[in-house]
């Protein structure tokens, strides 16, 4: 029942576009020369065989990672280099490979967490916890709650983060990167060491953010099959280079692509 | 507040009743992104009305039956209401049904029109769209994810009511017409069609009238002096007349508050928010209760569990004598007010228990041991006996008068007498007018004196004068040797294990009784956890020998308790087998409010049933499984059959000596 939005969202403008970037740590090269862009709306995903520089690539996406050459344009704006602070500022959100949540806190907390930067008021006004601030706070609630609705983890509200299983804590993971409102979310493998039921309902979660809030989402991820049936578009990587990048059908019949993840034909 | 007039005698005329008599106050509450909204009886028909107008906009008229399909919401309990003001049927629907169930009934109902909770229940019925010709619009709550489907035949719930209300500023005349168009219904019309979740074979449309439903509320509120300051919590299925009476009619004869949970998953957390006062639940309800407060208990500290343990063996003794204000000696009465501060209470106010005043258990039998516990820590339970096609009341234990193992004294307003072959009949104004489309059926439970045959075999305990209920009068059966052979109520004792979470006792026509068990995967999985036990799978965890021996010992004890029984002593448990997967609605082995649907278990399992009589010490079983979303698999396994040794009757050996 999903509305044909890859053609429309191929058509939109660029959000974030990546030229010639080259990252090597040492004399390892992660990245070399890798150039693609993010449109407007659509879901991109980042595939490509284990140590083909997926997470670099997002980490240099979000400022995590300085590169050593090439470009950044995000939202017209350009700059040889990211600072996360800036990036989380623009409005990129990101999730983690291996969950980086607050575990002592609970899920409402974690949540709360991800709406720091939205607080306008002061530490002062925070500390007083009335009028304005108070107001502000009702309001950050609000977009919470409805970040849990959406997520469907009402049960488990108040709940410590430490002692949820990982399909959820995943999901409040998501929750916390949607509590900023990004423009690009960025999901590092949300899919991983997941049950079956847990990845439909993770894959859900996505294209209902995708549809319903407009974010554009950048993810990486194993399951090919997720990766089909979920991105417009996907970029491939292979040893740091970029080998294919096109619609999910393209990418799919690329002989490189192919070699990449099957080996050489003998 | 009581009855008013015979004027009264529809839902959407005690609407408007309540709305002009205590319009300010709460009606429903519903917890919404984390806040209880509240909607009192003035603001609630004013939703319903505007509902109501809309719809009729849109074409349901009189007569016309129209689907109800999602969980515990105001609105879906709104659109009830508002479809009855138009003189309209609702068909609530078990949302939990597969597509293929749900086409079923709303095919059978010939529902012309539909309100869903959302994108899960709306496609459900898109894929049963070429079973049902006559569905037209399609009514949605929740809107996620709906965003992009074609909408020529659906629409949003705020979008009807919007048309509604625009007709109401738009025509003078409207709202008198539909005020008139409520005065025109009377309690004689069909108010409402109940689809059983039969035990066996298709469910049936039980058809009741406004007046059934009305007078059972009325004679049940009077009984237990119900009035506007209960708070009773609305979440078990819409389509089970227990929800229907409790949830809805006895709130709109009442006054009463009704709160809808934010989801199924917070329950326990919003029924502690609330402090529900009167309640209906099934017993499944009680015993998981019971059993996540053993398992949590396991996990305590030592300290805790010894002072929990005493606690409750002390409540075991004396807790029932002091809720039924019997007689007590001083010092037990504070040796359980002591426990009152350390256990009972916590334990209750845990679970949203600590204000309740009548909690009953009805549906199916309550295992006497888990009924015994929660009277003990001073829950005033009580035990109801009920059918759809009563409007729920039959009989109900009065206060005072508990006993675990009767029903209770016949509700006011009904009759009851017992058939030389032993069956329970009773006659009262909730006896419904038949199943819809099919008088055969009908005939078969309906007298023409308006009798209805219960199908349960029973007698009134000449000591108490309550009525007791062995079990399903076509599932007591004999052993070869002539034994009475009652599983339900073996299963009952094997179910008071918080490690069993399902029984299937075997035996009828057999020569010896066999039993196969579901472990409870959380109770079960917490003694695992504790023991070191490793496993990856339900059924790994089910064929582990140690859980095998776990069980052994409560079947043996099960053993144990029927040698004492005179008429059971005979049908003890010879051989069990725990079972590689929980038994399931989706696949058809429960009825969707969770009874056995013993005659298809037994087929399906009959590789296992017939292993347990021809001696052999293994079975190999293939079944098909469905998956929640509908895909189906197959697993296997070879299953072990343990073998028990009965003990001697020891009742009858005493009456020899004797």
């Amino acid at each position: 029942m999903r509305a044909p939005s890859s053609s429309e969202a191929a058509l939109g403008e660029v959000l974030l576009a990546v030229e010639d970037v080259s990252l090597s740590f040492g004399g390892v090269r992660a990245l070399t020369g890798v150039s693609f862009d993010i449109r407007k709306g659509e879901v991109r995903a980042i595939i490509g065989p284990n140590g083909a520089g997926k997470t670099s690539m997002l980490n240099v996406v979000n400022g995590f990672y300085q590169p050593q050459s090439g470009r950044i344009t995000f939202k017209g704006e350009v700059r040889t280099s990211m600072r996360p602070y800036a990036a989380a500022h623009g409005g990129i959100a990101r999730t983690f490979q291996n969950l980086a949540l607050f575990r002592g806190m609970t899920t409402l907390d974690n949540i709360l967490a991800g709406r720091a930067l939205k607080m306008h008021r002061g530490f002062f006004w925070q500390l007083l916890r009335h009028g304005p601030a108070l107001k502000e706070e009702v309001e950050h609630r609000r977009r919470v709650e409805e970040i849990i609705d959406f997520l469907e983890i009402a049960a488990i509200r108040k709940i410590q983060v430490g002692r949820l299983p990982y399909g959820l804590q995943k999901r409040v993971e998501l929750g916390r990167a949607l509590a900023m409102e990004p423009d690009l979310l960025l999901l590092d493998e949300p899919m991983a060491g997941m049950n079956l039921e847990e990845k439909e309902d993770m894959s859900r979660f996505i294209i209902d953010v995708n549809q319903q809030y407009g974010t554009t989402i950048a993810l990486i991820e194993h399951d090919m099959g997720v990766v089909m049936d979920l991105s417009d578009r996907v970029v491939v990587l292979d040893y740091g280079r970029k080998i294919a990048d096109g619609t999910p059908d393209e990418v799919k019949r690329d002989k490189d692509v192919i070699r990449a993840y099957l080996g050489e034909p003998q | 507040m009581q009855s008013t007039g015979h004027c009264l005698d529809t839902v959407p005329k005690l609407l408007v009743r309540n709305a002009g008599a205590i319009g300010s106050r709460p009606a429903m509450r519903h917890k919404d992104l984390g806040i209880w909204q509240t909607w009192t009886w003035a603001q609630m028909l004013e939703e319903v009305r505007a509902f109501s107008i809309g719809l009729a906009e849109l074409g349901l008229k009189r007569g016309d039956k129209f689907a109800i399909v999602g969980g515990n919401r105001p609105r879906l309990y709104w659109a009830m209401c508002a479809g009855q003001a138009l003189g309209a049927v609702p068909v609530p629907v078990y949302s939990d049904a597969v597509a293929d169930e749900m086409a079923y009934v709303l095919a059978h109902a010939e529902v012309t029109a539909a309100v869903v909770e959302d994108q899960e229940q709306v496609d459900k019925l898109i894929a049963a769209s070429d079973r049902l010709p006559q569905l037209g619009q399609v009514v949605y709550d929740e809107q996620r994810g709906l965003k992009d489907y074609d909408h020529s035949r659906l629409i949003a719930f705020e979008d009807v009511q919007s048309i509604g209300r625009k007709k109401l500023a738009n025509d003078p005349d409207c709202l008198r017409r539909w005020e008139a168009g409520v005065a025109e219904g009377n309690g004689g019309d069909l108010s409402i069609i109940l689809y059983t979740s039969g035990t066996t074979g298709r469910s049936k449309g039980v058809m009741l009238t406004h007046e059934n439903t009305i007078v059972s509320a009325r004679n049940a509120n009077a009984y237990d002096h119900v009035g506007q300051d209960e708070d009773v919590l609305a979440y078990l299925p819409l389509a089970w007349v227990g929800d229907y009476l409790f949830s809805y009619v006895q709130s709109y004869v009442a006054g009463y508050c009704v709160n809808c949970p934010e989801t199924l998953d917070t329950v326990v957390a919003d029924r502690r928010e609330i402090g529900t006062t009167f309640a209906l639940a099934p017993p499944r309800v009680y015993e998981n209760t019971l059993t996540q407060t053993m398992v949590r208990m396991a996990d305590a500290g030592p300290l805790k569990r010894k002072v929990f343990d005493f606690f409750i063996r002390v409540a075991r003794r004396w807790g029932e004598k002091i809720l039924n204000r019997e007689k007590v000696p001083l010092g037990a009465r504070l040796l359980y007010g002591v426990g009152n501060l350390l256990v009972y209470g916590p334990l209750k106010n845990q679970f949203g228990l600590s204000r309740i005043r009548i909690a009953y258990v009805g549906g199916e039998a309550i295992g006497p041991e888990i009924f015994s516990f929660w009277r003990g820590v001073g829950v005033n339970l009580k035990q109801l006996y009920g059918q759809t096609e009563a409007s729920v009341y039959v009989t109900v234990q009065p206060d005072g008068e508990i006993y675990a193992d009767t029903v209770g004294k016949p509700s006011p307003g009904v009759e009851i007498k017992i058939s030389d072959a032993g069956e329970v009949l009773y006659r009262s104004p909730g006896v419904f007018i038949g199943y819809y489309k099919d008088p055969e059926k009908t005939a078969e439970v309906l007298t023409p004196d308006r009798w209805v045959h219960t199908g349960d075999a029973g007698f009134f305990d000449p000591k108490t004068g309550h009525l007791k209920i062995i079990d399903r009068a076509k599932d007591v059966g004999r052993l070869n040797d002539g034994t009475v052979f009652a599983p339900r109520y073996l299963e009952n004792k094997l179910k008071f294990y918080p490690n069993i979470r399902e029984a299937v006792a075997v035996g009828a026509d057999r020569d010896f009784v066999c039993a196969m068990i579901n472990i409870d995967p959380a109770a079960v999985g917490s003694w695992a956890e504790r023991n070191n036990v490793v496993y990856g799978s339900y059924q790994e965890l089910a064929a582990n020998p140690l859980v095998y021996d776990m069980i052994a010992q409560h079947v043996d004890e099960v053993n144990r308790s029927l040698a004492e029984e005179e008429i059971m002593a005979g049908a003890q448990i010879r051989r069990f087998l725990i079972l590689h997967k929980e038994l399931d609605a989706d696949d058809g082995e429960l009825t969707r409010t969770q009874k056995l649907r013993r005659g298809y278990i037994v087929d399906r399992y009959s590789p296992l049933v017939d292993a347990f009589h021809n001696g052999s010490t293994t079975a190999q079983i293939a079944t098909e499984v469905t998956f929640d979303d509908g895909h189906k698999s197959v697993i296997a396994a070879r299953l072990v059959i343990r073998e028990m040794r009965p003990y001697p009757a020891r009742a009858a050996k005493m009456e020899r000596a004797a």
